[in-house]
């Protein structure tokens, strides 16, 4: 019933019939050898995929309200969201990082980069905590200002989005540290590293979206 | 096979009965008249449609069962394919292009500029139309002034002198014949004007003002009716387009004016 | 994602009766709890709309046990406007997301597209899992709206602000009803994407050797494509929903404007905008018209060509026209707003997209018609309610001619002529194609086949039942019968139409009550139906090559090879009347 038993079981043999007759465009895999793999990643790609649908959702709300009133005030943004910002991209950079090392075989550089990035995440999270605080405390509620109303809304279901990409970052490090990272765990650390990537891109857009339109 | 004759039957009334019987109430301008004819036009195109498509249905059935040979093989005719996908977008942009005309009249031209102007606001669940008086102009409003129970549904400033000849009604009365500008806004949900003899719809949309303008050719009463859901009375939301004798209606509006002194 | 991919589950069949048939990872099993959802929820809306069609036409009846359902919103027994209305609101609902959504894509292409496409399971099996349950809990939420102060919502499944966004002072039920229906729409958002990435991942990876795209079984095309319409339509939806629940709960105003005064109270909102609910809902509201139906027109496509023993007409016209629906189906949802104040010249040009959309609606009728001809046509129950999907198709979608012009929807719009076109395309043509596909496939789900002659005879009531329902609707909207009114006392001109209400009343009753034959059908056959062979209906795809029902993983250990497509039937030359996908010769 999963790709997990062909895995096990070895090479796909064909069953019975002889192979296809050479006029078969090809078709699909078979569910053979590597099928796991790219499925998790073509799911991954399709949900990333909603996930810019659901983003693109929120923007032509902000743009379509911010052009039609008269009451748009412009929401200063707090000066963490730029440490807040190293933060995510060196958390990024150290996941990169750690992939190299596995793919070099240093699993050791492996844990202490990941683990480093899962921090870092961690970090990016708190921060953003704090620049809320800084906005409740200058009196800026969601409620003050569409402007605001959007920051709070987009910063929130961002870090929504961070903390699933969190959980799976902390999967991968306990998998890591408990020395259980075989081949067919190397799908969870690159959908993992790839997805990670994705979240930082889209914050780098919401920051630029309200830098420009907030 | 008995389903071909259950399509085919199903299939004559429906055609027949669309096509002796009309259940639209008699249109009362040049708008309605137009309106009229695209729907008939729509009405003979789709029925055309709708019977060959039906009856070739019954067709099939009727004469393609099982009798234990072997069915035709044929995976398909490309030239057929062209032929009835063209056909059928030539068909259904031409029917919209069409009916440009009829929506250009309504939205896209302008009401004219000797129109009367009447402000309509729609609340849960009533209809109040304003009209500007003798001196042509609208008074001042204030939404903290809004008092229905007073009978001031529009919130009117006593203090603005061009409100004090304001005149409020609960149906919207127009002199036959008279280009009328409705300014639409609603208070409080979405709400929609409809007039079955206008053959016109619009929603009244909060935060908006919207325009809608007709001409009413024929005098008699006809109700208005809430078409857009707005809560739990929404089904009582009526009021009534009265049109009158262009002496008639200034008859009306003496007798409301006197009210008001 | 690492943690629902497939390869953290066990490669054997549970045995434990929970992990078996309640939180089971079997594609098979939750197809078939996607199916008992639906049937569940179709009977509950269905009853609903039955009270409300009582209410219109007998709005003053005194019944007793309706005010032990609703002491509040039927006191006395008489059933009141908000209480009519929140049936509606519910009915729409359940009917739209539960039933619709619900049986064919998630119920029936979870049960089939594995076994179409030659694989052991769906890409993720543990997301599938949190899918149904996601949605079941959904469905607990949305119905308990019943249950809480106010009762349910009363804002129509359309749930437009600002009646839906200013709380409970817009009436009853809009309170803490709707934040239920908010919440429970939100979580069918997530179910419906979690299940659209899996199928997406499950047919672009997991086909079988020699499975190409342009040999899938029409049905999978159906279901891929209605993955990608849920997919981007849910999103939105759900960010939608977001917005709307923080105008309502946090002080927020986007989708509020400035100076509302509601029963004398000026809100405190200001600067949002109305319309922009409306095309952030439109957006997902028209894909999912087709969400609904695409399935229907997949399962038909399959049926008329197993049972005319002949190859479907124009495959690739099929697969194209599917596509093409899909993606016009993104650039029309301005047809629903042609009254709402949106800019009329934006009406136009959604008006013209419109029209287009209708040309592979023809193309696939024209080609079901193709297909028929110089058929030999078996008519089993299936069948039939295929060829009755055809027949509703054609009668649903012409009516959606004269609503896609805006000239013509000045006066229809929100009229009966509205709700006979949706209903007999969306809902009962869609409907039809699960009756069909539920007749072609029981004997494969449960191992049992179902009995003809129930089924013809509930066929034919139902068919007559519904064109008796929904045929006199197009007259109502002629007249300009407004619908969601709860009655129709206050308009001279409705009240002359109430013989009319009362035939339609008459006939839902009948028709509803007809649908006893299809549960004693379902009960009878499941326990007493005679056994079901490996491929009963002589058809060519890969789900009756194996058992019924089938194994396990699907095909015993081995990996079927496609050598074919799906509709080989009548080929010269071939010993039988149709050529299985799997035979190499």
């Amino acid at each position: 019933m999963d790709m997990a038993g062909s895995l096990t079981s070895g090479v796909w043999k064909p069953q019975g019939p002889p192979p296809p007759v050479p006029d078969d465009p090809g078709g699909g895999s078979g569910g053979g050898r590597g099928a796991s793999r790219r499925a998790t990643f073509t799911g991954l790609f399709v949900a990333m995929a909603s996930i810019v649908m659901f983003f693109a959702a929120f923007t032509s709300a902000l743009v379509v309200r911010r052009g039609l009133s008269n009451d748009w005030l412009p929401t200063p943004l707090p000066g963490i969201l730029w440490l807040n910002t190293a933060l995510l991209l060196a958390s990024s950079a150290a996941l990169e990082m750690g992939r190299r090392a596995l793919r070099a075989g240093a699993r050791e550089a492996f844990n202490r980069y990941w683990t480093g990035g899962t921090l870092l995440g961690a970090l990016f999270l708190g921060g953003q905590y704090l620049a809320w605080q800084q906005l409740l405390g200058a009196g800026i509620y969601i409620s003050t200002n569409p402007s605001s109303s959007f920051f709070y809304l987009l910063t929130a279901v961002h870090a929504l989005h961070i903390a699933g990409g969190m959980a799976a970052l902390l999967y991968v490090n306990v998998q890591a540290l408990r020395l259980r990272l075989g081949p067919s765990k190397r799908t969870a650390v690159d959908v993992t590293a790839v997805y990670w990537h994705f979240v930082d891109v889209l914050w780098i857009y919401l920051l630029l979206l309200f830098l420009i339109w907030g | 096979m008995i389903l071909a004759f259950l399509v085919w039957a199903f299939t004559l009334f429906v055609t027949a009965y669309f096509m002796f019987t009309t259940w639209f109430p008699p249109g009362i301008n040049a708008h309605a008249a137009a309106y009229d004819q695209q729907f008939r036009l729509t009405l003979v195109i789709t029925g055309v449609i709708f019977f060959l498509a039906q009856m070739a249905l019954g067709w099939v059935m009727f004469k393609y069962g099982d009798d234990g040979k072997r069915a035709e093989y044929s995976h398909g005719n490309n030239r057929l394919e062209v032929l009835w996908t063209s056909a059928a977008a030539v068909l259904f942009v031409g029917l919209v292009l069409m009916g440009t005309t009829i929506w250009a009249s309504v939205h896209f031209t302008d009401p004219p500029a000797d129109s009367m102007v009447i402000e309509v606001n729609a609340k849960q669940f009533a209809w109040s139309f304003r009209y500007p008086g003798p001196d042509g102009k609208f008074g001042r409003t204030d939404l903290k002034l809004i008092n229905d129970s007073a009978g001031n549904p529009f919130g009117i400033d006593e203090k603005d002198p061009a409100g004090k000849d304001d005149v409020v009604s609960s149906a919207v009365k127009v002199p036959v014949g008279k280009p009328i500008l409705l300014k639409m806004a609603a208070r409080d949900v979405i709400h929609n004007f409809f007039v079955r003899e206008l053959r016109l719809k619009q929603d009244l949309v909060p935060g908006m003002i919207i325009p809608y303008h007709f001409q009413a050719d024929t005098p008699g009463k006809y109700e208005v009716a809430c078409s857009e859901l707005c809560g739990l009375g929404h089904h009582q939301m009526r009021s009534v387009l009265e049109v009158m004798s262009e002496a008639d209606f200034a008859k009306w509006m003496q007798e409301q004016l006197a009210q008001k002194q | 994602m690492s943690e629902t991919s497939a390869t953290h589950v066990a490669h054997h069949a549970p045995t434990s009766f929970i992990r078996k048939y309640i939180f089971s990872t079997d594609h098979k099993v939750i197809g078939i709890q996607y199916w008992f959802l639906a049937l569940f929820s179709v009977f509950l809306g269905m009853g609903l709309s039955l009270l409300m069609r009582f209410h219109m036409v007998f709005p003053d009846a005194k019944v007793s046990w309706f005010a032990t359902l609703w002491p509040k919103g039927a006191e006395g027994g008489i059933m009141t406007p908000e209480l009519y209305l929140s049936l509606m609101t519910m009915h729409g609902t359940i009917m739209v997301f539960f039933v619709l959504t619900t049986a064919p894509q998630a119920g029936f292409g979870n049960s089939f597209l594995p076994l179409q496409i030659g694989a052991e399971d769906m890409a993720f099996p543990v997301l599938n899992m949190m899918s149904f349950w996601t949605t079941f809990l959904a469905l607990a939420v949305l119905v308990m709206a019943f249950f809480v102060e106010g009762g349910a919502p009363l804002g129509g499944w359309t749930a437009y602000p600002p009646l839906s966004a200013l709380g409970a002072v817009a009436g009853p039920g809009m309170g803490a009803g709707m934040n239920c229906w908010i919440v429970s729409i939100a979580l069918f958002c997530g179910a419906s994407l979690m299940g659209a990435i899996n199928f997406i991942a499950t047919l672009v990876d997991l086909r079988c050797k020699g499975m190409s795209m342009m040999r899938l079984p029409l049905t999978c095309w159906s279901w891929f494509v209605t993955a990608i319409l849920s997919l981007l339509g849910f999103a939105v939806l759900l960010s939608a929903g977001i917005l709307l629940l923080l105008d309502r709960v946090a002080g927020t105003s986007f989708f509020l404007p400035a100076g509302l005064v509601v029963n004398d109270q000026i809100q405190n909102h200001k600067g949002g905008s109305p319309l922009l609910w409306q095309h952030l809902f439109w957006f997902f509201g028209h894909p999912e018209v087709y969400i609904a139906i695409l399935p229907g027109m997949g399962v038909t496509s399959q049926i008329l060509s197993v049972f005319a023993r002949k190859p479907i007409f124009g495959y690739k016209a099929m697969v194209y026209a599917v596509c093409g629906i899909g993606f016009l189906g993104f650039l029309v949802w301005g047809h629903h707003m042609f009254m709402s104040g949106m800019n009329p010249y934006t009406a136009m040009a959604f008006s013209i997209l419109t029209m287009t959309i209708g040309v592979p609606s023809a193309i696939k009728t024209f080609n079901w018609i193709g297909t028929l001809w110089g058929a030999k046509i078996r008519f089993t129950t299936c069948m039939l309610f295929a060829l009755g999907f055809v027949s509703l198709f054609i009668s649903g979608g012409l009516s959606g001619i004269f609503l896609g012009q805006p000239a013509l929807d000045l006066y229809f719009h929100d009229t009966y002529f509205v709700v006979a076109h949706f209903h007999l395309i969306m809902g009962v043509a869609a409907i039809f194609g699960m009756f069909a596909g539920t007749f072609y496939w029981f004997p494969k789900m449960f191992g049992k086949m179902m009995n003809e002659t129930i089924g013809k005879i509930h066929f034919y009531l139902t068919f007559i039942g519904v064109y008796c329902i929904f045929t006199p609707m197009h007259q109502l909207g002629m007249a300009g019968n407004p619908r969601r009114y709860a009655d129709f006392k206050e308009f001279e001109f409705m009240g002359q139409l109430l013989p009319v209400h009362t035939f339609i009343t008459w006939a839902a009753i009948l028709t509803a009550t007809a649908q006893v034959l299809f549960v004693i059908n379902l009960i009878w056959s499941w326990w007493k139906g005679a056994k079901a062979s490996d491929n009963p209906w002589e058809a060519t795809t890969l789900e009756w090559t194996v058992s019924s029902p089938p194994p396990f993983d699907n095909f015993a250990g081995k990996h079927p090879v496609v050598y074919r497509g799906p509709y080989e039937y009548a080929q010269p030359g071939a010993p039988k009347d149709y050529t299985m996908q799997t035979d190499p010769t």
